[in-house]
Order: structure tokens, then sequence, then C-alpha cells
């Protein structure tokens, strides 16, 4: 039987809706296990896992981590630096060697857009993209549906707007694709010079003004603008920035329905997004980090071969709950 | 001098005389004897029965990079004029950016020498406008020219400051030389790796957009303008450029411009996948770039194809996508993907595409060839229009295998190739009937 995502998650513009609900509903039952006083199922027992990451990463990695070690999964973490990368390794050298360990499966965090596909055509082992340059950061999209199926019920038919810099986003592509396939509608809001050019090609709504994507959306999330993109003269200020496009209380206020907001993390309080936004009752920012460990669970099960209907089944003998979906 | 040749009942084509039909060719003392009907074979001639092969000038490409001096584990000026035989180019021009950069008379020269040490194709020196390529200031254009350039270019990289372009396009007067400039405004391609459009979104890639290339074109054709020089625009790859160059022709500038196999056949499609075979520098473009291009060609508002032949390290190409270099080899593949691309497609008649390959580039850089003129120099190719074959990097000549058409079904080779009357490639033993 091949496996139901196939060998490799690389990003979610090649997954189908029908795979994408398949991880969403798989992560459904791996909730449950983070909840409980021994946070450990044997699903992945015997497994290796190698977290490569070529770029600082705190959330993300951590979030693989629990993901992993709930599972029962062997892990190692190799970073960038320190490491026989900084002596001037290829990628690919770096990865082959790990193989030659006898691993199962790759998490790489990578700077270069389309490292993970690289690795992922080179090596046999599974490999997972938890953020490749601009590209994807597919795991990051599905716990953002996941998020958003738990809150409204549905995805299908939401307004979900991306605020920010989607230009130099992953995540924004990863939501792109996986908002679109699971029947929501997209929307991006930013200056023109944090936008790929032909986005609304894509088959999203394009906003230039925060206050007409407000009016508009359901759901809000909120893009984290790298401080960086000032120095290289994207916008002037940052001040600026969040006098034209931060997500306030006085501008969610004005909305004619209740917004939900989302972050993917980390936050710029301030400059993206108003402390009393983040902070608030309509703020999922927290569900989504809580999520992202049950999706990353889904993803590892199944890529290791897990059979989606089993997935209750495999948290063992201390089972049970679960099973929402749409 | 070698025993005399002659090419028997082979279709001649010689765009230059406007030359169609079924003829004999007889090569003399590294001359064209005679070219006809019934061409009588002096005692001792080497008799080529070339029936069904096209008989045509040799091709003729006036952008390459051989690498050497400084980068000859990827090519070298003989394994590159071994590739150009090979494809049926029986005269190439060498751009300067190696290492050190050929920008005085006496790195000329050294090319000159390997180039005759090779005895293959004729290998052509282009010299570097601004001394290293810096930008700063020009390079000794006299004396490069005398010791065998046929232009000056800082190929790789664009000419940044216009007075600079300005100074290069008035001083080149004096030799009579085309000035080649890679059209690039650097502040808006400035860490791009592929043509910025709905691909480069999908992928998370920097783009870099066409206007980049568009107003460097622009520039140079009015500094052109400005001067009376020659400009040469090398490997044009917008819609919009050939809009500009055709204006510029029209108001009578001296501009030329040239296009590459790939520019003509791919579309920034063929990134997908992250493909570093598909990275060059310019990027590829779009569908309606692809069609302007051709278009262009067919018009002759672009003058020549050339193939940016631009050898890469198996290990270099072999990484990210934004950490592997720019570029392609091309010359033994040019005249194939031209040929199935364009001819077999109907864009252009084969007397079109020969012409665009070997009199229109001999003569944009002023170099003899390109004519299968009685008297003239026995620079020649023998094609091969019926049989397919596959691209194989492998069997490459050239040191390097960096293409986006490995395994493509082509039509269209070189099955030989003379240069001033010598065999300098031949793919079957000749078979005497």
């Amino acid at each position: 039987m091949t496996p139901v995502l196939g060998k490799d998650l690389v990003g979610l513009e090649h997954l189908t809706s029908e795979q994408i609900r398949l991880v969403l509903d798989t992560a459904e039952p791996f909730k449950e296990v983070s909840e409980r006083p021994i946070k450990k199922v044997p699903a992945l027992r015997g497994k290796t896992i190698v977290n490569l990451f070529f770029e600082a990463s705190t959330r993300t990695r951590i979030s693989f981590e629990f993901a992993e070690k709930r599972l029962s999964a062997d892990t190692v973490n190799v970073a960038a630096s320190g490491s026989s990368v900084q002596k001037g390794e290829t990628l690919v050298d770096t990865a082959r060697n790990l193989e030659a360990m006898r691993i199962d499966m790759v998490v790489i965090r990578h700077p270069s857009s389309g490292a993970a596909e690289f690795l992922a055509r080179r090596i046999r082992s599974n490999v997972i993209n938890a953020g490749d340059g601009k590209h994807e950061h597919p795991t990051q999209g599905l716990l953002d549906l996941l998020t958003i199926r738990d809150k409204h019920g549905k995805v299908s038919g939401l307004k979900v707007c991306l605020v920010g810099d989607v230009l130099h986003s992953r995540v924004a592509r990863s939501n792109i694709w996986g908002l679109l396939k699971m029947g929501a509608e997209v929307g991006v809001c930013g200056p023109d010079t944090l936008m790929p050019r032909g986005i609304e090609e894509l088959g999203v709504c394009r906003f230039r003004r925060i206050e007409e994507a407000i009016e508009w959306a359901d759901v809000l999330n909120v893009l984290r603008l790298q401080l960086e993109r000032m120095e290289s003269g994207f916008i002037p200020s940052v001040r600026e920035y969040y006098r034209v496009f931060g997500v306030t209380l006085e501008r969610l206020e004005k909305a004619p329905r209740q917004l939900t907001i989302m972050h993917p993390g980390p936050m710029n309080r301030g400059v993206e997004i108003d402390s009393r936004v983040a902070d608030g009752p309509h703020s999922v920012i927290l569900d989504q980090v809580t999520n992202g460990v049950a999706v990353r669970m889904a993803v590892l099960y199944l890529l290791a071969g897990g059979r989606p209907e089993l997935a209750d089944a495999a948290k063992g003998p201390a089972g049970g709950g679960g099973g929402g979906s749409e | 001098m070698n025993r005399p040749l002659l090419l028997r009942g082979g279709r001649v084509i010689d765009p230059s005389r406007n030359l169609d039909e079924p003829a004999d060719v007889l090569i003399q003392d590294g001359k064209i004897a005679a070219v006809g009907r019934g061409v009588g074979a002096p005692d001792g001639t080497d008799v080529r029965h070339v029936r069904d092969h096209i008989v045509a000038p040799g091709l003729v490409d006036v952008h390459v990079h051989l690498r050497e001096p400084g980068n000859e584990d990827v090519e070298t000026v003989a394994t590159g004029a071994r590739a150009a035989a090979a494809g049926g180019f029986t005269a190439v021009c060498a751009m300067p950016n190696t290492d050190p950069v050929t920008d005085n008379q006496a790195a000329v020269g050294f090319i000159v020498r390997q180039s005759v040490r090779a005895g293959l194709t004729r290998v052509y020196p282009i010299g570097a406008i601004s001394v290293g390529q810096r930008g700063e200031r020009l390079s000794e254009f006299g004396e490069m020219v005398g010791a065998g350039a046929v232009a000056v270019s800082d190929d790789g990289k664009p000419v940044v400051s216009s007075h600079l372009m300005r100074t290069a396009l008035e001083y080149a007067r004096t030799f009579d030389i085309p000035v080649a400039d890679h059209c690039e405004e650097p502040t808006l391609a400035f860490g791009g790796v592929m043509h910025e459009g709905l691909v480069s979104a999908r992928l998370g890639l920097k783009g870099i957009p066409s206007a980049a290339e568009e107003i460097m074109v622009a520039r140079d054709a009015v500094l052109a303008g400005l001067t009376g020089g020659h400009v040469h625009l090398c490997h044009m790859s917008t819609r919009g450029s050939v809009e500009v160059i055709r204006r510029a022709k029209e108001q009578g500038i001296r501009v030329t411009a040239e296009v590459t196999p790939h520019h003509l056949v791919l579309t920034d499609r063929a990134c997908e996948r992250y493909d570093t075979h598909a990275k060059m520098n310019p990027p590829l473009r779009e569908a309606a770039d692809v069609a302007a291009l051709r278009a262009a060609l067919k018009e002759g508002v672009v003058d020549c194809i050339a193939s940016d032949h631009a050898p890469h390290a198996y290990d270099a190409k072999e990484a990210a996508f934004d950490d592997a270099p720019f570029g392609i080899v091309g010359l033994e593949t040019s005249f194939g993907v031209a040929y199935t691309e364009l001819v077999v497609n109907g864009v252009l008649t084969l007397p079109e595409l020969i012409h665009r390959m070997s009199a229109a580039p001999a003569s944009v850089f002023g170099l003899p060839g390109g004519t299968l003129g009685q008297g003239a120099v026995a620079d020649i190719v023998v094609l091969d229009i019926t049989e397919p074959w596959t691209v194989d990097p492998t069997a490459f000549c050239s040191k390097s295998r960096n293409t986006p058409f490995a395994g493509r079904v082509l039509t269209g080779r070189a099955t030989l190739t003379l240069v001033g009357g010598k065999i300098v490639h031949q793919i079957e033993a000749p078979v005497a009937r």
C-alpha cells in the first residue's frame, strides 16, 4: 500500500483536498495524547527522526520534537551552527551521511526555497518540510487549517485574509494553497512592496487597505513583519506600518462581524498586531501552537505508513476521545 | 596541404547568396574552389557523398564562455572548441569573464594561441570593456583588437555606469567593433534567481523583473544613438526589449541583438521543481516573451542566435536553487534545439535558421565566414536534418553537462564540420558509394 501522503511532505500546493482533510482528521485523535498525564503513545516506536535545522527556530523545532517524542520516535537535532554544515559540507552530503546511519525521516528547515524538495528527491528517507525559504511551511498551513476548523466548525466558505508580508512568507503560501483547496475564500492585504507580483492569479482577493480586509474577512491571519524588511526598503518605517496596516482593536471594533485572529508567531507586538488583539478573546494564537503538535504527530504518523483509520487505536490502550471532523 | 575534398550531392544552403539547391562543393587548399552541379573531382580527392544532408556555411556563435584561464575544470579553449565543432560551429566568440579577466592584449593573445593550438573551431576573443570588468575605467581596446579581439563586453556583469557605456561606445568606433552589453539593471535584479512572475511567486524565489533588462536595453539604445557606436545586446529575453530594439532600428541606431536557443524554447515554468538547469541569467521568461522573441528573430529585429554556452561543474548545479550558478551549456544542442523547435514547427525556414546562425552573427561581429562563395575560406558544416537523436550529456565534448535538454529527442545535428577545409568533427565513418 502506498502511504496516503506519498513519501514526503514538501508543500500543500501538490496535495489534494482529500489528503489535507485526512491529515486534519488524523490530528484529531492525537490532540488528546497531549492532554494526558503520560504524553506518549507507541506509534513510531523504533523510528529514527532527524530534525535538520539550517535556520534558527524555536517554536517549530520544539513542536516537531514534542510530536516525535509523544509518538515514541528516537530523535536527533542537528543545527547548522557547530555542525559539519559550517565546515562547508553540502546539504545533500549532510543528509546522505545521516541516512547512512539508517534514519527513517528528516524534518528540514532551510533558508533556501526548494531545499526540502531538493533533499526529498535525493534520499530515501521521508522528508518533512519545516519551512524552506520563502516557499512553503506545510505543517504551519495544516495547523492553521485545523485551528480554523476547530473555531468555526468548517473551513469551506469562510473568508480568510492573510495580512502583511506575503512576499517573503512561506506561511502565506502554505495557507493560500491549503485554504483554497479546502474551499475557503482567501484574501491578502498589505502594501504592494510586500506582495508577490501576480498573486491574484493564484485565486486570491487583493486588499490594499487593512480596513477593507477587516470588513471582508471572517478570519485574519496576521503575518510576522520581519524587521530586516525595513532595512531593505520594503517599508519606510515600523511606526508607519503599524499606523497603516496594524491590526488594532479600534479597527476590529468597526468590523461587521467578530473576526478570529491568528498569527503564526513569533509576534512583533505593536508592529503588525496590537497586544489587546493578540491577547483578546477572539485570538486563537495559542490554540495554533497547541494544534501544531497534533498536526505534526498526524503528519509523522501518516508518512511513516500509519493507516489513518487506525490512528485512534495507534494511541494505545489509554486511547479514546478525538474524532471530530467537518 | 590536405587533399581536396568534395561534398557530393548535398542540399547546399547559403543564405548569404540566397542559394538553396542540390549541388557539389569542392574544397581545395582550405578554400571553397567550386559550388555547382557535377563538379569534377581532381585526382586524389576525398569524396563524401552527402545526399539527403544539408551543406551550409559553418555556424557562428558570438557568445560563449570557455572558462580559460581560471576555471579549466569546467571548460578550456580546446574543449570548448571541440564542443563547438561537434555542434556545427566553425567560429565562436569567447567572453572575457575569465580569471584573470581578459582585459589586455596579453590575455587576448593567450586565447588566440590556445585556439590555434587546439586547431579546431576558431575561437575569437572578446575583450573586457573595463579593466577587471570592474566597471570603472576602459580597457585598452586598441591593443586588444591588435591582439585579435573582435568585440568588447563586460558580459556576466552589466555596464552599470552610463558614462562608461557612453565612452565605450565612442571609443570603440575607432576600431569599428561592437560593444556587447549584458543588459541588467542591478538594483532591480538584486538577489533575483528567476523571472519575476506567477511561477516565482509560487516557488517563493526572488524574481528578476523584465524591467531590469528593458531599462538597460533602452539606455543602451539611447547611448548608441547619441554616440553613433554599435551596441550589441546579449541574450535578449523579454518582449519589451524586442519593442525597444525594433524602435531603435527604425530610427537607424546601430543596435544588434542576439537570443539564445533556450530563451526561444523554454519558459519560467522550467524552474518548477527547482530545476537548477533552468537557472540562467537573464532568466527564462513567459510564453508571450518566447513568442515575441521568435517573431523578432524571424523579422530580423533580433539578428542572430547565440548559445551563451556557460559551463558549470556538476557540484555547483547540484544545489538548492538560490545557491546554484546561472547558466547552461549550449554549443552541442543549439542547432538541434533550434531546428526541432523553430524549423520543424514552422517558425523559421531552414535557410532562415542557417542565416541567423551563420551569416548574420558573422556580419554583426565583422567575422569572416558565413558564406559558401567561391574563394571563401572553407568553414562549412554538413547537417543531418532527418535522423532524430537523443541529447546525452555524458557524450558531450564539453567538459560540462549542465543542460536542461538532457534526454530530449532532437532533429538536426552536424555530421561533418570543416574549418579552413580541415575536418574538425565528423560523426559517421565516410561511406564510399
